[in-house]
């Protein structure tokens, strides 16, 4: 089975095995980065577009040095500076950067569905790099990939997600990816951040932590904005961190090669202590590395699918 | 897809590697700075089972590696079927070594051109040198075998199958009608 689709917006709508294909891809580009010679020619002459409308450094570097490692050229567009803030519509955007001639929009937008709806209108690839509070793909891919090099496999895993779930675009991201991968999901959290209805996604709820850890064979802990909140936040971080931040003294509890995730930026004292983020247990670093194997996998798969859509039009 | 001759069989695939076997040893004067590189995912195989071959000859072990070509093709899109990329596994330095690619069909020479870029992406190895089972014709690049196994004729409209023990399970070479 191949590729055939010419956008990723999100894990949704992706059947196992195609989950298991972008998975074995990234596998195979891994090895890329760790040559002399960071660089294969596989995208040379095509230009990815990185459109940012909100504030992101890992994600669009990532994506940036995921480009440039397949050879494509990259253009990084942050709305701030252009002509969005003339009042340009996200679709005439979209359009303009067609005309251009590039092939690929990486996306990132405030607007849950704003990737799937600028795909809609262009013929070229979108990638969403995350939108409002639907969907963050290739975290949740990173995230998985990481699970899977470091446990071996995925089905019949236990992982937790832990932090504020209700706007987390990667826990959602997430649950679509492991559950269809056959991972039983917990998510955990205080009660006001848990989304209604979410067990209907094939999780289980809590709000302890110690119960979320216990039979966990991975935790992912999200970050916490408390930042938004200003002058309130920090009695509340610390109050969340003494009833949900991840410590060596609640990991003595769970088992002990638990793996410890993070999407980044920590907030080191309310999501998870340093001690933690920075033991044996955590892999935060190789996530961000495994991130680069990851988008270059999906850079090249929704590449190859648009440049077949395209031949096959000219044949018809 | 119908079968039209079976070119070769086991014993014949078996006499074939011996023989190339020989005359890389002879043509390099030993295994000295020699290493095998199998193009994915046939050319592992044939290039694992040279090295079988050399050692019996030589008694010496020949470093073997894997390389993957897709991320190199010219033919993103025009590809028949959706390659898939697979890991390519050099875990040797290939500077100033003679390099011996191994592949199972020797057509267009395109592959092997895609094969020579990721090589050079590498390192700068001395010499390469190509190895094949089977030149059926029809070069589209200026690119020749040092050693064959076999020339065959072939006319565009058939296609020619390796088949081996590692992804067949079974050794032979056919020809086979295009639709």
């Amino acid at each position: 089975m191949g590729w055939i689709r010419k956008d990723l917006l999100g894990l949704e709508e992706l059947s196992q095995e195609e989950l298991e294909l972008i998975l074995s891809t990234a596998e195979s580009f891994k090895e890329v980065s760790s040559r002399e010679i960071k660089k294969v020619p596989a995208l040379r002459g095509k230009t990815v577009v990185n459109l940012f409308y909100e504030p992101s450094t890992r994600t669009r570097v990532s994506f940036e040095v995921a480009a440039k490692r397949l050879s494509a050229d990259v253009i990084n567009i942050a709305t701030e500076t252009s002509s969005v803030k003339k009042g340009e519509t996200l679709i005439d955007t979209g359009r303009n950067i067609e005309a251009l001639k590039a092939d690929i929009i990486v996306m990132r937008h405030n607007f849950s569905g704003a990737a799937v709806m600028l795909a809609r209108h262009v013929n070229l690839s979108v990638v969403n790099a995350g939108d409002g509070w639907h969907e963050h793909p290739t975290q949740a891919l990173l995230d998985i990939f990481t699970l899977k090099e470091k446990l071996g496999k995925l089905e019949g895993l236990n992982v937790s997600i832990v932090g504020d779930i209700a706007h987390s675009r990667v826990a959602r991201s997430n649950i679509w990816g492991l559950t269809k991968l056959g991972v039983k999901v917990t998510v955990c959290a205080p009660k006001m951040l848990i989304p209604v209805a979410i067990e209907k996604m094939g999780v289980a709820v809590t709000s302890d932590i110690d119960e979320a850890l216990r039979n966990a064979d991975a935790v992912n802990v999200l970050r916490m904005q408390f930042e938004r909140d200003g002058e309130t936040a920090f009695p509340k971080q610390l109050e969340y961190f003494k009833e949900f931040g991840i410590t060596q003294e609640r990991l003595k509890k769970a088992k002990k090669d638990i793996i410890v995730m993070h999407p980044g930026p920590i907030n080191r004292g309310i999501e998870m202590s340093s001690d933690v983020a920075d033991g044996a247990n955590s892999v935060i670093l190789e996530q961000v590395t495994n991130g680069i194997a990851v988008r270059m996998a999906v850079l090249f798969l929704v590449a190859q699918a648009n440049e077949k859509i395209k031949n096959n039009e000219d044949f018809n | 897809m119908k079968e039209k001759a079976k070119i070769l069989d086991k014993d014949a695939i078996a006499r074939i590697a011996t023989r190339i076997s020989h005359e890389i040893v002879e043509k390099n004067k030993g295994v000295e700075n020699l290493c095998l590189i199998g193009i994915r995912n046939r050319g592992v195989y044939l290039a694992q089972r040279l090295a079988k071959c050399i050692k019996n000859i030589e008694g010496a072990d020949i470093p073997t590696g894997a390389l993957d070509i897709t991320l190199y093709r010219d033919d993103l899109a025009l590809a028949s079927g959706q390659p898939l990329v697979r890991k390519t596994e050099i875990d040797f330095d290939i500077n100033g070594k003679n390099l011996i690619l191994v592949d199972d069909v020797l057509y267009t020479g395109r592959t092997v051109r895609a094969a020579l870029d990721a090589l050079i992406d590498f390192g700068r190895p001395k010499s390469i040198s190509l190895a094949v089972l089977i030149d059926r014709g029809h070069r589209e690049l200026p690119i020749r075998a040092d050693y064959a196994g076999k020339n065959i004729p072939t006319s565009k409209d058939e296609a020619v199958e390796v088949r081996l023990q590692e992804t067949e399970g079974v050794d032979e070479v056919v020809i086979v009608e295009k639709n």
